[in-house]
């Protein structure tokens, strides 16, 4: 079965805060909530579907439905860290074409700035089977990039000035994101000059820390017509996951190898298609190794590709991440995901800010990394059109 | 050989107290299937290519050489302040013909370690706590 206009993102919503004082990680998921379902025409007495990851508080799903007040027919909780929010849209798409619901409501919220909190979900991992194989070595998140930054230079001759090039287009996006964390444009050399946490990472090539979120409400084709608001059509979706391979680990690519091929498929259209596009960036080298695997360009060819602004809006080659993306704007609960969705409604429906909206933007691609690129993770690739 | 680096409290499973009890007396001891003539990792009780059990231990010669590795400045919670430390995937020699070994997470550790690249060879160190009671595979540059 395709999913090619099974379901439309009828509301998109980004909390406007990236310091979020006096307030619980429940209420900002109700908050978005709201925020995206107004942004649809609809209330919350229409959700029939909820979808939430690691980052809910309580049992997930339960929790918040009776937090939020809403009694839907379909749940799902599908945790794969950031991730998460873009697999969520294909299983609303796919529960909605099977008739399990019509009004799929999508949250995330996080407040790691205010409270300290670590990663979202990460305490489940106290009895995994790998956990006393893995996790005395203090390999931090960034350690774990690091050494596939690392790798990925050894085989292909990949700069960290090339990586410093995404953190650059970041910024001159954000610039113009009144709600972007980091505001500032910064150069190659500020970048390459900004501290190593480890190496070959730099500050600058690592995401933000926000308190914050995000919630996408998906409907049916028959909602979407009696909206108003112009409803985004999902045209492909896919789904992989790349884990450790019993000690056979490839540091050098994702699961974007099989979750691009498959959202590309059932959309039929090729990465030379696509008009814009939101890139999971927790660090940089997590943007250049997904442009890779999608098909952007060759393996190995990530750090030419990303050079002499080919990132950068409205004329780059690729236009990625106009919202200034995790490294600038917002990574909400440490995870973001969803606000890759969310930028990219906003190019489709002409609202991205002038200065870095896509002209004639038709077709744009969202794509999420969760877990770690060093040890398991997933990855899920959303094409989206403007039209049907 | 003891490093400066933090231990923590292992708590095996059924599953893996084996791997434990080797590495206490210096042995590197890893599930072996030889079925799909592979090792298992991270040590389990089932065959993750084959999905079968009746898995054998065998004992790797503690040798290998690095597959990536990193640097890190500035770590995080037990290890904010044991910075600059090495976290490195290490490529273990199998000691078996035609037969990888696992790449397994570990530091690096030693007075040069932070000379390593990729490529580099290394031999396993169980790095203990004073008391013996904590202990830990790591590697040092060969």
């Amino acid at each position: 079965m395709s999913l090619r206009g099974a379901a439309y993102i009828a509301g998109a919503y980004e909390h406007p805060l990236r310091t979020i004082p006096n307030s619980t990680v429940a209420q900002v998921h109700a908050e978005v909530a709201a925020g995206a379902l107004a942004d649809a025409g609809l209330g919350f007495d229409d959700v029939d579907g909820y979808f939430c990851a690691g980052d809910a508080p309580g049992f997930g799903p339960l929790s918040m439905a009776e937090y939020m007040g809403i009694s839907p027919t379909h749940v799902d909780s599908t945790e794969t860290g950031g991730s998460s929010y873009i697999i969520h849209v294909q299983h609303a798409a796919e529960a909605i074409a099977a008739g399990h619901c019509k009004v799929a409501l999508i949250t995330l919220a996080g407040l790691p700035r205010s409270s300290g909190a670590g990663i979202a979900g990460a305490g489940r991992f106290g009895n995994s089977p790998e956990v006393h194989f893995e996790n005395h070595f203090g390999m931090s998140i960034v350690a774990g990039y690091a050494m596939a930054a690392r790798r990925h230079m050894h085989e292909f001759g990949t700069t960290s000035a090339q990586l410093a090039e995404i953190k650059v287009a970041a910024s001159v996006h954000a610039q113009h994101n009144a709600n972007a964390f980091l505001r500032n444009v910064v150069s190659v050399d500020e970048v390459l000059e900004s501290r190593i946490v480890a190496d070959p990472l730099h500050m600058l090539d690592c995401c933000v820390v926000t308190d914050g979120g995000g919630a996408l409400v998906v409907v049916s084709p028959d909602v979407a017509r009696s909206l108003k608001r112009h409803c985004i059509p999902v045209l492909g979706t896919g789904t992989g996951i790349k884990h450790v391979d019993n000690g056979r680990i490839d540091l050098t690519h994702t699961a974007a190898v099989h979750s691009g091929p498959r959202a590309f498929a059932e959309a039929g259209v090729t990465p030379s298609d696509i008009d814009y596009a939101s890139i999971y960036d927790s660090f940089t080298i997590t943007v250049l190794i997904a442009l890779e695997d999608l098909g952007f360009c060759a393996k190995g060819d990530g750090g030419r590709f990303v050079m002499d602004g080919a990132l950068q809006a409205p004329f780059g080659a690729l236009p990625f991440n106009t919202d200034g993306g995790g490294l600038c704007n917002n990574h909400p609960s440490n995870r973001g995901g969803i606000t890759k969705v969310i930028e990219a409604v906003r190019q489709l429906r002409n609202e991205a800010h002038p200065a870095v909206q896509v002209p004639d933007c038709e077709l744009a691609l969202a794509h999420g990394t969760g877990g770690n690129l060093a040890t398991r993770m997933g990855s899920a690739t959303l094409i989206l059109g403007r039209n049907l | 050989m003891t490093s400066q680096l933090p231990l923590a409290d292992i708590e095996p499973t059924i599953e893996n107290q084996p791997f434990w009890d080797a590495l206490r007396d210096n042995r590197i001891d890893l599930p072996y299937c030889q079925r799909c003539r592979s090792f298992v990792w991270y040590p389990r009780a089932i065959c993750p290519l084959c999905h079968q059990g009746g898995l054998t231990w065998r004992t790797l010669p503690g040798t290998g050489h690095v597959y990536s590795q990193t640097v890190v400045t500035k770590g995080t919670g037990r290890w904010k302040d044991a910075g600059p430390y090495v976290v490195a995937y290490v490529q273990l020699d199998s000691g078996i013909d035609s037969v990888d070994g696992p790449r397994i997470l570990t530091n690096i550790v030693g007075d040069n370690a932070l000379n390593v690249s990729i490529g580099s060879f290394v031999c396993s160190v169980v790095d203990r706590s004073d008391d013996a009671n904590r202990f830990i595979l790591r590697f040092a540059l060969a």
